[in-house]
């Protein structure tokens, strides 16, 4: 198997998929939406509860590839508990990362886990599935869920 | 044009079908198959979505814009003329390729899309009304669904669908229910291009026949793999694609029975499609330039016309043995690995496999494979409802041509060991 292939089906992206964290249906959502990408089929349905603007709770269920599963999976634990402005300014930086020449320098520190999808770089076909989760994300932020 | 008819008759003279089928020397033919992917020899197993294009198709797209470009139908000198008469001599061979009566019932269209699109507008629009119901099939490609859909808001119509067995077969008998007084149009296709069924289109427009009512065919996936007689079917109308029997892009054809054409409004206006045209009014062209609006895509179509002489040198027959060779070993090897499901198990099959693995999401597969430089393609195909009836939110599919080999199947299948080794 290819270098570029290792780097992006490593096995913490296996394990994701295979064990996703925050797969479930949440009781009281704030905020949801649905994220489709029907190049490839790929469907999640993302719900959240917010307390101010602090993300307290978060999860997804849905059907996709193994690098949209597990971008969901780690996107949904690295913005658990962080404000609404810490989240999108981590989707600023996964997006630089995965959509950024081979040599520009990444902010490792910042990304955390999510680094691991660096690889996606090399395969410009499958930005979308690793971005899926995150689109969602936003579109649920503008999005709460009626209370009448 | 003395000389150009000359140099045309000798080209003639060569064209004399082969005797022996040899998948090495088919090979030679299509340069791109001698080319790296990641490294690796292109295995190129994505013939549903377009195939691959002989030297003799590339060389004559090449030729015409080398030597021959012009616009036709339109000037007296000799490059116009003679481009005229390589664009009609290709409708020509494509009346003779299919089997139609008159070169008047092979209109040019950019591809199946188009020649579905310009029915359902044109004949559509003219024939149909509240309360009138088009019937197709589960199976249909999102171009033989959306045009439909569109008429029907558009004339307040209904579609009805006939539904498909748990093998991919189209259940007749409920076909045979859904005809009735009401219904206005069957819009059919042929093969499948996700699971490979070739329906049993005669019996599809015998019973339609009997209701008085004419049959549209998709014949998108039919014309690489095996001979359309449209009078032997009996169609009412025929809508193929260049692209996916070894000619160029952009150039598809629609095939009408004459007096259907003949009553139809034209769907385009422009040039070409006309006889003379004054603010107060503007006459029609004579079938086919009646569709015809517009430049056409002349090199594609001169492309066209050699890609058909391409497989007519083959032989529809012998590609036929070859490649359900080919699907019988694919279908054997993919059998042997407990993970893979096929989806679609028709009694009559072109070289087409769509398959699940268990745990592994087709992108993922197609990404892998695609490293080892084999292409197929992952996803629901423009079939969506297909999809939904066999519960599969997608499928990889693998789909051969005449110049695929078993080593390239071999190839394929390592490849998908691979992928299940690395998700176990």
């Amino acid at each position: 198997m290819s270098e570029e292939l290792r780097e992006l089906y490593q096995q913490v992206i296996l394990d994701h998929n295979r064990h996703p964290n925050n797969y479930k249906q949440l009781p009281c959502p704030t905020h949801t939406a649905e994220g489709y990408n029907p190049l490839c089929g790929d469907r999640i349905v993302l719900a959240m509860a917010l307390c101010g603007d602090i993300i307290k709770e978060i999860g997804f269920q849905g059907s996709g590839c193994a690098i949209s599963k597990a971008s969901a999976s780690i996107m949904t634990s690295a913005v658990n508990g962080k404000t609404v402005g810490e989240a999108n300014i981590l989707f600023q930086k996964f997006q630089t990362m995965i959509t950024s020449d081979l040599g520009t320098r990444l902010d490792r520190v910042a990304l955390g886990k999510l680094a691991i999808f660096a690889g996606v770089r090399e395969f410009p076909s499958r930005v979308k599935c690793a971005s899926l989760a995150w689109h969602t994300l936003l579109s649920a932020l503008n999005e709460p869920v009626s209370t009448q | 044009m003395s000389d150009l008819l000359e140099d045309h008759a000798v080209a003639e003279a060569v064209f004399c079908p082969i005797d022996v089928f040899d998948v090495d020397v088919i090979r030679d033919d299509f340069p791109i198959l001698r080319r790296r992917i990641h490294g690796k020899h292109l295995v190129y197993l994505d013939n549903a979505a377009t195939t691959q294009k002989p030297q003799v198709v590339i060389d004559a797209v090449q030729e015409y814009y080398e030597q021959q470009n012009a616009n036709i139908h339109r000037g007296v000198h000799y490059l116009s003329e003679l481009a005229t008469h390589l664009y009609e001599e290709t409708r020509q061979k494509i009346r003779q390729f299919i089997n139609a009566g008159s070169d008047k019932e092979i209109v040019f269209t950019r591809g199946t899309t188009e020649s579905i699109n310009l029915i359902a507008s044109s004949y559509g629009k003219a024939k149909m009304g509240p309360g009138d119901e088009i019937i197709i099939s589960t199976m249909e490609h999102h171009s033989n669904i959306v045009p439909w859909q569109l008429l029907c808001e558009q004339v307040g119509a209904k579609l009805r669908v006939i539904p498909i067995d748990n093998d991919g077969d189209l259940v007749l008998e409920e076909y045979y229910k859904l005809l009735s007084e009401k219904t206005k149009l069957v819009s059919i296709v042929h093969i499948s291009n996700t699971l490979g069924t070739i329906n049993p289109i005669k019996e599809v427009i015998s019973a339609a026949h009997k209701h008085d009512v004419p049959v549209v065919v998709d014949a998108a996936q039919s014309m690489a793999h095996l001979r359309v007689d449209v009078r032997e079917l009996d169609c009412d109308f025929l809508a193929f694609s260049g692209h996916k029997m070894l000619g160029p892009t952009g150039i598809g054809v629609l095939y009408g029975k004459e007096a259907l054409l003949n009553a139809m409004p034209p769907y385009q206006g422009g040039g070409d499609m006309i006889l003379s045209v004054s603010f107060e009014k503007t006459t029609f062209n004579e079938l086919p330039h009646k569709f015809e609006a517009g430049t056409p895509n002349i090199a594609a179509t001169i492309g066209l016309g050699k890609a058909i002489d391409y497989l007519l040198r083959v032989g529809h027959e012998k590609i036929a043995v070859h490649e359900d060779n080919l699907l019988e070993y694919a279908n054997e090897a993919l059998a042997a690995i407990p993970e893979v499901r096929v989806i679609g198990q028709a009694r009559q099959k072109t070289s087409v496999i769509s398959f699940v693995v268990d745990g592994v999401h087709p992108h993922d597969i197609g990404t892998i494979l695609d490293q080892n430089g084999v292409a197929v393609r992952t996803g629901h195909h423009c079939t969506q409802p297909l999809m939904q009836r066999f519960n599969v939110p997608a499928t990889t599919r693998a789909s051969f041509a005449l110049y695929n080999t078993r080593e390239e199947i071999n190839h394929f299948i390592e490849a998908i060991y691979g992928v299940i080794r690395l998700f176990k």
